[in-house]
């Protein structure tokens, strides 16, 4: 079969939404937004996370994210940043859901400053009161599978585990919940946090997550751009080298040249 | 008619400031200079749709807080 139509058509779809990227952007830590607008293009984002804050009265003509990373363009999924209750995320999640026009959330409540780890039992108490108003939420949670199997009962669209603390950079700390988490869902798994750079979203990809969600580790590379592209590729070389199924490890070497017919 | 009669104030954005009193919240988007397509707004924690920015009074005391999108991860 051709290369290009296969890849065509490996979309994912999360409520209800299909894409075909599987690489989604944060929009935070970058040098202005028309950077971040070029890295959102080099990636090939589809949907890009989004904060929602106060508007700076005091000057009203500061830049807008809108105006250059444009929610024509890209799905925007707002997020619960700087949210530490259930309450808090529903009165945010509210009123982005009225500047955006649509319910498709990322629900992320924290637990302390120090780690960003996320409190698990309130995001799934969280999670509970944003269904019950019609959200579609895709959760930020710890790599914990029996966490994780919770959130996909109480009707989470997708499951974000993070792979190390966010903004860490470290990579993939749990490779085993990590692939636990995989197997069991239902639902859409993506990584969310921690990825460092283009060989942790490979291995995300590849150990089968359907997309992976990243922000610093293209914001903050000296030349985000091009760190952008760097992290479409590796995206896309993970998630195909997952459905192309890698070759068995084995403990000793196999020669690639017959041994028959040597001189 | 006393000064108190002639302007309001409002809690906007967790900060006191004084408006033009019987403004209605479309009037209170404008002369805050903002584009009402790309904020949100809540009127004593009750979401107002941009629809009804026309028809929803400001009054004296009133908690407004004006949101919108930024950079975030």
């Amino acid at each position: 079969m051709d290369g290009s139509v296969t890849k065509a058509d490996d979309r994912w779809t999360v409520a209800g939404r299909s894409f075909s990227s599987r690489l989604i952007i944060g929009t935070g830590k970058y040098a202005d937004y028309a950077q971040n607008a070029a890295a959102a293009e080099a990636a090939g984002a589809e949907i890009v996370t989004v904060a929602l804050r106060r508007v700076n009265l005091s000057d009203p003509s500061q830049p807008m994210l809108v105006d250059h990373v444009k929610p024509d363009r890209f799905t925007f999924l707002p997020n619960t940043a700087g949210c530490y209750t259930g309450e808090d995320a529903v009165r945010t999640l509210r009123l982005a859901r009225e500047a955006g026009g649509w319910d498709l959330v990322k629900l992320e409540v924290l637990s302390n400053t120090k780690h960003l780890l996320p409190d698990m039992e309130e995001t799934l108490r969280a999670l509970k009161l944003l269904i019950s108003e019609g959200f579609q939420v895709m959760v930020y949670c710890s790599d914990d599978p029996v966490y994780a199997q919770k959130l996909e009962d109480a009707g989470a669209a997708a499951i974000m585990p993070a792979a190390a603390p966010i903004g860490s950079g470290r990579g993939i700390q749990n490779v085993l919940n990590l692939g636990l988490i995989i197997e069991q869902a239902k639902v859409p798994v993506l990584v969310d946090a921690g990825v460092g750079t283009a060989s942790d979203a490979v291995l995300a990809m590849e150990l089968g997550c359907d997309a992976v969600l990243m922000n610093t580790a293209i914001a903050q590379a000296k030349d985000p751009i091009r760190m952008a592209g760097a992290m479409k590729h590796a995206v896309i070389a993970g998630r195909e080298a997952f459905l192309a199924g890698r070759m068995p490890r084995r403990d000793y070497a196999d020669p690639s040249s017959p041994m028959a017919g040597r001189i | 008619m006393g000064v108190s009669s002639v302007f309001m104030n409002l809690i906007l954005n967790g900060e006191e400031r004084a408006f033009p009193n019987a403004i209605r919240l479309a009037d209170l988007v404008s002369i805050l200079g903002l584009d009402p397509r790309k904020v949100a707004v809540e009127r004593n924690l009750e979401i107002v749709p941009r629809s009804a920015y026309q028809s929803t009074p400001v009054m004296d005391g009133d908690r407004i807080e004006i949101v919108h999108f930024i950079g975030g991860g």
